[in-house]
């Protein structure tokens, strides 16, 4: 055991039944639950430290500034990145993604030029390209999956050809599948390219370094890792972010404003119009701490140790009936297990499972051109987070047989 | 508490593994509807044949979906076809009343005083039927989207062929 046993009993949402069941919960690839820690910490601010920030010169006000600022840090440090000036908050990973394409992309970019993305994207690394391809003109290229769920990177020097931007996801949402996003960096920059990486499902389960990733761009979301829903970050190296036009405007990202125009504020602020969420931000904070006292160590090692246990025993109980896609291996994946169940559709395997208070997602998972590719319409979905253990991945292996109780014909 | 057995009535299964009326029609005369659930990616097509006289005289479902999005297909296919286009419409007015229960009235004895609906429309002649089994879906409100796809997909293909 790498993390605690007792580790369950710091989330208060998970002490709870369903349909008679204790819940069960394995959709943290969606969104994690939230340890008390962190609930309470966002309490305190509201309770002791609220005012906004960046404004007032009295204590209180000195004291919220802080609190956003702090967060900042905390993050910045969690990533390794260079300075917190650095570190854009942002609503979400997708905002984040369409700050990068509004921003950067839209500066630097023109008709023709190219994007390479794919084919295991979430929907929040295509659309906003899909969108800079209506309105300028840009070309979107796509680096196809193999058959056992990693990238097929045989064509990629063709692929980066005159491409401005490489931007792939860290770990898939779907497969699980781990990117080899240190020399995909490489491959992007001796191209001539930039490297963006979508890592939502990455920060949250291994330890992150954008220095040693090579990355020029990095966003993730709050809200899947212990963080509440509301908070999201783009990383970017200093000098690209000094560089690119703000995104939204108003008050906050601006030093100067006069009749004729303004002159935009330092970074990271620029890119930070209005009152940001605070709170979110503190609860950011709390939630990488929880993290790094667990040890992002431990915490992937343990992920790696369940979802090992996992496809063990699923295939084990279910191998005539199940398939699971994305890497076999276990290192070379997070704890995303995409299911299919015989023919039974996904969304009836998860209300089967529902009944059994086991919370599992059904359906395309925000990336349709990948489920094109699964030539599926939807799968099932159970993923994995600190606090689940064994005995949750066996009361879902059992569960499964009741499946059959239903739709065996 | 509300078990699968009210969701997966055995006749909703039947349907689910022996769809009446699977597979596709000329287009045209057939006028070719497509539905989706942007939910969980599910697709009804609706092949949907009109005689001169305003019948239904020929449907057909195409597509794949989870096992209530299909049997509603299906079951919806075996009550319009040979009707006329109007009491198509009652019937989706029906269905539709069926599955619009607001939660606080969910968790009665299952009767339609219970549910504190009236199926307008339906005449001597036209019940509802097998359809009656999905009434099971409204306490199960996510799923209720899956059960009305193919009967949305309906009434645009029906006010497609009145514009035409
Ligand atoms: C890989 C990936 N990218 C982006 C997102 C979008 O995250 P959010 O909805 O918080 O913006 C998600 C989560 O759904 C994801 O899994």
């Amino acid at each position: 055991m790498t993390l605690p046993a007792a580790i369950k009993s710091d989330f208060p949402l998970l002490d709870q039944r369903f349909h008679g069941h204790q819940l069960v919960y394995l959709d943290s690839a969606n969104t994690s639950q939230k340890p008390q820690v962190v609930i309470d910490a966002m309490a305190d601010y509201y309770e002791n430290a609220n005012a906004n920030v960046h404004r007032g010169s009295y204590e209180l006000a000195v004291r919220a500034t802080a609190a956003l600022e702090g967060a900042r840090a905390k993050v910045a440090s969690f990533i390794n990145a260079r300075s917190s000036a650095e570190i854009v908050f942002t609503k979400n990973a997708t905002e984040s993604m369409n700050l990068l394409a509004r921003s950067w992309a839209e500066a630097n970019l023109s008709a023709g030029d190219a994007v390479v993305i794919s084919e295991m994207e979430h929907h929040a690394n295509i659309v906003p390209w899909h969108m800079l391809r209506a309105e300028k003109g840009i070309e979107l290229r796509w680096i196809p999956i193999d058959g056992s769920g990693h990238l097929d990177l045989s064509d990629l020097d063709r692929l980066l050809d005159g491409a401005k931007l490489l931007s792939v996801t860290a770990m898939s949402n779907v497969l699980g599948t781990l990117n080899p996003i240190a020399q995909l960096s490489e491959r992007a920059h001796a191209a001539g390219a930039l490297m963006a990486v979508d890592a939502s499902q990455y920060v949250p389960h291994v330890p992150t370094d954008v220095q040693a990733l090579g990355a020029d761009f990095l966003v993730f979301t709050g809200h899947k890792m212990l963080a509440p829903m509301g908070i999201g970050v783009l990383w970017a190296r200093a000098e690209l972010l000094d560089a690119m036009p703000p995104f939204l405007g108003g008050g906050e990202m601006i030093l100067n404003v006069t009749k004729d125009g303004f002159t935009a504020n330092e970074i990271p602020w620029k890119f930070e119009a209005g009152t940001p969420m605070v709170a979110e931000a503190v609860g950011l904070g709390r939630a990488i701490d929880y993290l790094s006292d667990l040890g992002m160590d431990n915490v992937r090692r343990h992920e790696v140790e369940l979802t090992a246990y996992a496809l063990r025993t699923l295939t084990e109980r279910h191998g005539d009936k199940i398939t699971i896609h994305g890497p076999t291996e276990p290192a070379e994946r997070g704890g995303v297990m995409s299911f299919i169940y015989g023919d039974v559709h996904p969304h009836d395997v998860a209300q089967v499972l529902d009944q059994s208070g086991i919370a599992v997602r059904a359906g395309h998972h925000c990336a349709k051109p990948l489920m094109d590719v699964l030539n599926a319409n939807a799968t099932s979905r159970a993923s994995l987070y600190v606090y689940n253990d064994k005995s949750d991945l066996d009361k879902l292996v059992d569960a499964l047989s009741a499946v059959d109780d239903i739709f065996s014909f | 508490m509300i078990g699968l057995e009210d969701l997966y009535r055995e006749i909703i299964l039947d349907h689910y593994r022996t769809p009446r009326n699977r597979g596709e029609l000329e287009t045209p005369p057939a006028r070719r509807v497509e539905g989706f659930n942007p939910l969980c990616g599910d697709e009804i097509i609706v092949y949907l044949q009109v005689d001169d006289s305003g019948v239904i005289d020929d449907v057909a479902i195409g597509g794949q979906g989870c096992s209530i999005s299909q049997s509603s297909a299906s079951m919806m296919s075996v009550a319009i076809k040979g009707r006329t286009v109007e009491d198509a419409r009652r019937l989706i007015a029906a269905f539709k009343g069926l599955m619009s229960i607001h939660e606080t009235e969910i968790g009665g004895d299952g009767s339609e005083a219970a549910l504190g609906i009236e199926l307008e429309g339906t005449t001597e002649d036209m019940k509802l039927g097998d359809l009656e089994a999905l009434r099971g879906v409204v306490k199960f409100p996510i799923r209720i989207k899956c059960a009305t796809l193919s009967w949305n997909t309906l009434a645009q293909a029906l006010d497609e062929a009145a514009a035409a």
